[in-house]
């Protein structure tokens, strides 16, 4: 029987540390974070920012160093058997023996988790039916598609219809048809059993699509916590893209402008209606510090508030001072740019270099 | 996609450890009733040995062994195939660290100690295939043993098994990352054992150190013990030391196992 909690997820100060050689690695500092129930939680970062390292503790394969998480209710460290018994973890490897064959290995995960015979054998029928593995039930795993043995793994952390669902990096190697299949069958399988989902990708696109909520880690701390769209509209803002044969001009207008708008005087000086120009170009810089317009060639880049809004107050002002543009374009912000925004670093970058220093 | 799926499913039932290294065992004898060439080759292969061997030791140490060949050489090759079998346990669970499986299983209510002994258990079943099958074919030949004294004889294997194989299984997961490493070690500690054990050699015309190694060697009184129990001398004093050096091993194995997995996640 399930009990019922209110957080699903509890981790208060969770810290990880590893000697290697004469140094200590710290994968994880100090994290706090509450899951409710029925959340689906996208943990993102660049490779060793602390993602499969926080999963590895919150499934009991490994130990906290300092800190505390209770998953379902159950300590991981002091209550490990049960919380085992709770979750449901698909780890960034094929869990699925390559000897094996597809239904043994549902049957037999459904017997791991106390099934009797007849219902582990439903529930691996039904699994194989829901994820499209039905004609590959008596296959050996070792002849599945990297996308079918991503499937199969879900099934198998589905087996036991578990309330809590860990997937770390489950559509690492796959390609997009794969990636999507692989995800619609998650989301669906998440509505009908009412789950909690955390996964941990490093997929920017992935995050933003699937999660309800996102939670951005880097160096093994939690530097952003809330929705795509929220951290994305607080964080990065829009970019009017501009190109001009006097982009210098061009990206002193815009600086004008952003530090008129701050003031209030925006209108006055786009020859604007006040309501359509009020606090909409107003510049979000990458990082406190960084310029908020930057010049590249012929191109301006102008970071703003609200890209719709302040774009024809741009282009009013532009005309008005005779300034020359060429082509103008509202980009909407990506979670790579919340993360640049964030660090300094876009996250294709942080996990370049994070793979050159290992 | 038209499946309706019923959750949640049925209440786990409380934790049991002989289920859950039934549920280990099994898992891992399918892959072997799936390959029955695997299985006929490895009926066979003790025969080979048998065959080629024995004359070999018949003609050269006889009369050392008290002229009873197949008595003195049958029990040793079950014990041999046993030692091969539990002590490459490991070899098997390398694949299933580097794919993921492994971990799969650790995040499961299944007790680490089953793993160990499910995994190690696992060789049993084939072994009792060879075992009769074995006796079938030596009767002709001369051989005579006590039935009961056949079934004492597997199941002191089968402790001995366990702690062996968990040994196995531990140092697979300590050098994990160098693969060739288990084969080095595996190699290098496994012919030492055997010489040293009198299993293929006796050691009664060898050296006194070698007598005096032996001693300390756990594999050499189950082996003696094996020699009596097949013979049906169940009282005799081998039994009794083969018996408790299983059990040594089989209560050590599985603890250093467990020791080596808790410690590997760091």
């Amino acid at each position: 029987m399930r009990s019922t909690v209110v957080v699903m997820i509890r981790i208060r100060g969770l810290t990880k540390d590893f000697a290697r050689g004469d140094r200590t690695v710290h994968a994880v500092r100090g994290l706090d974070l509450d899951i409710a129930p029925g959340e689906l939680v996208a943990v993102l970062g660049p490779n060793g920012a602390g993602k499969s390292t926080t999963m590895r503790m919150l499934t009991t394969l490994i130990a906290p160093s300092a800190g505390s998480a209770e998953v379902g209710g159950h300590d991981v460290v002091t209550e490990a058997a049960a919380v085992r018994r709770t979750i449901g973890y698909v780890g960034q490897g094929n869990g699925a023996g390559h000897n094996q064959r597809v239904r043994d290995e549902l049957r037999t995960q459904g017997a791991v988790f106390g099934l009797d015979r007849h219902t582990a054998r439903r529930r691996a029928d039904e699994l194989l039916d829901a994820l499209d593995l039905a004609s590959l039930a008596g296959r050996k795993v070792s002849s599945l598609s990297g996308g079918q043995r991503r499937r199969l793994d879900v099934a198998i952390g589905l087996v036991h219809a578990p309330s809590i669902l860990f997937l770390d990096e489950p559509s690492t190697g796959l390609d997009p048809q794969n990636r999507a299949n692989l995800w619609s069958h998650v989301l669906r399988m998440r509505a009908e059993h009412a789950m909690t989902v955390v996964l941990t990708t490093h997929y920017m696109d992935e995050a933003d699509a699937m999660a309800e909520r996102v939670v951005v880690v880097d160096h093994g701390r939690i530097i952003a916590d809330d929705t795509a769209d929220r951290l994305k509209a607080d964080l990065a803002g829009d970019r009017i893209v501009v190109t001009s044969s006097a982009p210098g001009r061009l990206a002193e207008l815009a600086r004008r402008l952003s530090a008129q708008d701050a003031r209030g005087g925006v209108a006055a000086c786009a020859k604007v209606p006040p309501a359509e120009a009020r606090g909409a170009i107003v510049g979000i810089a990458a990082r406190p510090g960084d310029p908020a317009v930057t010049i590249d060639g012929a191109r301006v880049e102008v970071r703003v508030a609200d890209g719709p809004r302040a774009l024809p107050v741009l282009l009013a002002a532009a005309q008005a001072e005779g300034v020359p543009v060429e082509t103008a374009q509202v980009q909407r912000p990506t979670l790579d740019d919340v993360f640049l925004t964030l660090t300094g670093r876009s996250l294709r970058e942080a996990a370049t270099s994070e793979r050159s220093a290992a | 996609m038209t499946a309706t799926l019923t959750a949640p499913v049925a209440p786990p039932r409380p934790s049991n450890l002989a289920r859950d290294v039934g549920i280990v065992m099994l898992r891992e004898l399918r892959p072997v009733l799936h390959d029955p060439f695997s299985l006929i080759f490895g009926m066979i292969q003790p025969l080979v040995f048998l065959a080629l061997f024995g004359p070999l030791l018949a003609g050269s140490v006889g009369t050392a062994i008290g002229g009873d060949v197949w008595g003195w050489f049958v029990p040793a090759i079950l014990v041999m195939t046993a030692l091969f079998g539990t002590s490459t346990t490991g070899a098997n669970l390398l694949f299933e660290l580097q794919t993921g499986a492994h971990e799969r299983m650790l995040v499961t209510p299944l007790p680490r100690s089953s793993l160990l002994v499910g995994r190690a258990l696992k060789e049993m079943v084939p072994l009792s295939g060879q075992a009769g099958v074995i006796v079938a074919v030596m009767l002709p030949f001369g051989l005579r043993v006590d039935a009961l004294g056949v079934l004492a004889g597997l199941v002191v294997l089968a402790v001995f098994g366990v702690g062996l194989g968990s040994l196995s299984y531990a140092l697979a997961v300590a050098v994990r990352k160098q693969e060739w490493m288990f084969w080095a070690v595996q190699q290098t500690l496994l012919f030492p054992l055997m010489i040293l054990s009198g299993m293929l050699l006796p050691l009664e015309t060898g050296p006194a150190w070698m007598r005096v190694a032996a001693e300390f060697n756990p594999l050499a009184h189950v082996v003696a013990a094996e020699r009596a129990l097949f013979a049906g001398e169940f009282l005799a004093g081998a039994v009794l030391a083969g018996v408790l050096s299983a059990a040594a091993t089989a209560a050590i194995g599985p603890l250093v196992g467990i020791r080596v997995m808790q410690r590997s996640a760091d």
